[in-house]
């Protein structure tokens, strides 16, 4: 039986799990005859964004959700924030979902709720008083610009719009960790900077860790070259020989397995000739 | 077409009765744990309750009035006519008023809820409400089945009350039956046995009516089309199901009151 042993005796969190935000380690999942993730281990230091690449259907998504515990592995552990996820009951789960942002990849807004309702949900479910929400809600649309769709419906807005408010939803309670699904998938190079410069924003100014699931290689190098210029409002290259350091480290996933997890540099100097073929 | 072995479909059906199991379970302990989420249900009530008065109403009118109709016929060739209010009366509180209401709501609302939940379902809304700390099972089940089971009980009573004016109807201008003696042997023929099993039959099938729309709306997969299929199996299955339990309950209800 997968993760038998690992019943009888909890594993504690590996030693140094302070600083690490996430730890994946040796989990593996299978849909039906499909081997999803085999042995994938990896870990995500406080205030970095790791991004997970790999082409469709190579499992990135699926390690959102085993993070949330929205699925649970069929072996291997996985800590978020100091919690043994895969071996916690869905009603514990909720607690710890709380401290967690998820952007999905479809954006998952209410659809029967306002942007304002959709946004001030988790504050509504926390009883925060109702001027507070107000001022939070608009707070919140305000760092994603979209401060004037406060009553419309997310079928009134665009794809882009609607990732921008599903961003707003996730950070309005400034959770610990954020996960992004895919967040620039079919939209255009325009929207597609604007959510990028939003990731760096919050990476940068806020300094969450973060999780981004996508198979957009140009993206992630964006977000691995630049950062965000509080003073300038936006989001500026690392000029050469700075010591500006953009916290974006890449995972990289092929047949279910971790090929290359490392930062731009160690990405740019890899002899690999599948990461060569993906990166050219 | 791809062959599936019959192990995989015992299988799945064992799989699908313990789901459901555990999400009538779990619909039913949420009762007694926070939060509650009483907007919640009051708007599900006015949703279910008063969105099938109309129906209703209509239904348990005509059940009624053909009821009256019907015996009629058969009442006056044993000379009986004067038995209709209690043939209408007792029809009605037992058994159809029950029944008739259960199929109505189960059509209207499990197709209703299997629907919405089902698009919340496959557009990841039910995945977005865990992931922001909600358990959909106390925000979206539960307020349906108390809602349900509230709702259904009200309907019941307003149902059975129409029928027995449904029947009065045909009894007063078509029979020509005395209005007095209609009244009052409707009222004299229900003994606590006849009102007590037709008040408890719509708890339950309330019940059924939210946990089968629930479930199948949960376990809906396969984009729209998966959503068609899951409300169309949500009404079949809630209507089934009331009939089923309905047979069943009213066997062990005769055998109680008989034995006392």
């Amino acid at each position: 039986m997968p993760g038998a042993a690992s019943q009888l005796e909890p594993a504690p969190p590996p030693s140094g799990s302070s600083q690490q935000t996430i730890i994946f380690k040796d989990v593996s999942i299978a849909f039906e005859e499909n081997q999803v993730l085999s042995q994938v281990s990896f870990e995500l230091t406080s205030g970095e964004t790791k991004m997970l690449l790999g082409v469709l259907g190579s499992g990135k998504s699926t390690i959102l959700k085993l993070a949330l515990g929205l699925i649970k592995p069929d072996s291997g552990d996985i800590w978020v924030l100091g919690e043994h996820v895969n071996q916690m009951k869905e009603e514990d789960l909720f607690h710890l979902r709380r401290r967690i942002g998820m952007v999905f990849q479809e954006s998952a807004l209410f659809d029967s709720m306002t942007v304002r309702e959709n946004v001030a949900y988790r504050l509504v479910e926390e009883h925060v008083p109702a001027e507070e929400i107000e001022t939070r809600v608009r707070e919140a649309l305000r760092f994603v610009e979209l401060e004037h769709t406060l009553d419309m419906f997310p079928a009134e807005l665009s794809g882009g719009m609607r990732r921008r408010v599903a961003i707003a939803r996730a950070i309005i309670t400034k959770p610990e960790v954020l996960l992004y699904d895919s967040p620039t998938a079919g939209l255009d190079p325009v929207t597609s900077t604007t959510i990028i410069e939003l990731l760096v924003k919050q990476r940068d100014v806020y300094h969450t860790s973060a999780l981004m699931a996508t198979h957009r290689l140009a993206d992630t190098l964006t977000m691995a070259t630049h950062y965000f210029d509080e003073k300038a409002n936006q989001m500026l290259p690392i000029p050469d020989g700075s010591s500006i350091e953009a916290r974006s480290t890449f995972l990289v996933l092929r047949d279910s397995k971790v090929i290359f997890d490392g930062d731009v540099r160690q990405l740019a100097a890899s002899t690999d000739e599948y990461l060569r073929e993906y990166i050219s | 077409m791809e062959l599936v072995s019959p192990m995989d479909i015992a299988k799945e059906s064992v799989q699908a009765v313990q789901d459901y199991s555990l999400l009538a379970w779990r619909s039913v302990s949420n009762l007694f744990t926070r939060p509650r989420y009483v907007s919640d249900t009051l708007m599900q009530a006015d949703l279910i309750g008063v969105g099938s008065l109309p129906i209703v109403v209509l239904t348990g009118f005509f059940t009624g009035a053909v009821l009256a109709l019907q015996s009629s016929n058969t009442l006056q060739r044993f000379g009986s006519l004067s038995l209709t209010g209690q043939l209408v009366s007792l029809s009605m509180v037992r058994e159809l008023g029950p029944v008739l209401t259960g199929l109505m709501v189960a059509g209207r609302n499990s197709s209703g809820m299997a629907s919405e939940l089902g698009s919340m379902k496959v557009t990841e809304q039910i995945d977005a409400m865990r992931a922001l700390g909600t358990d959909p099972t106390k925000k979206l089940v539960t307020p349906r089945m108390v809602a349900s089971v509230v709702m259904l009980f009200f309907l019941t009573i307003i149902s059975d009350l129409v029928g027995l004016a449904g029947g009065w109807l045909i009894s007063y201008f078509l029979l020509g039956l005395n209005s007095n003696q209609y009244w009052t042997t409707a009222w004299q023929s229900l003994v606590f046995s006849d009102v007590f099993m037709g008040l408890t039959k719509p708890l339950l099938f309330g019940f059924l009516i939210a946990s089968v729309g629930c479930y199948y709306g949960l376990a809906a997969k396969g984009g729209t089309q998966g959503v068609g299929r899951a409300t169309t199996q949500a009404v079949v299955a809630a209507s089934v199901l009331i009939l089923v339990v309905d047979f069943f309950y009213t066997k062990l209800l005769i055998a109680v009151f008989v034995v006392h």
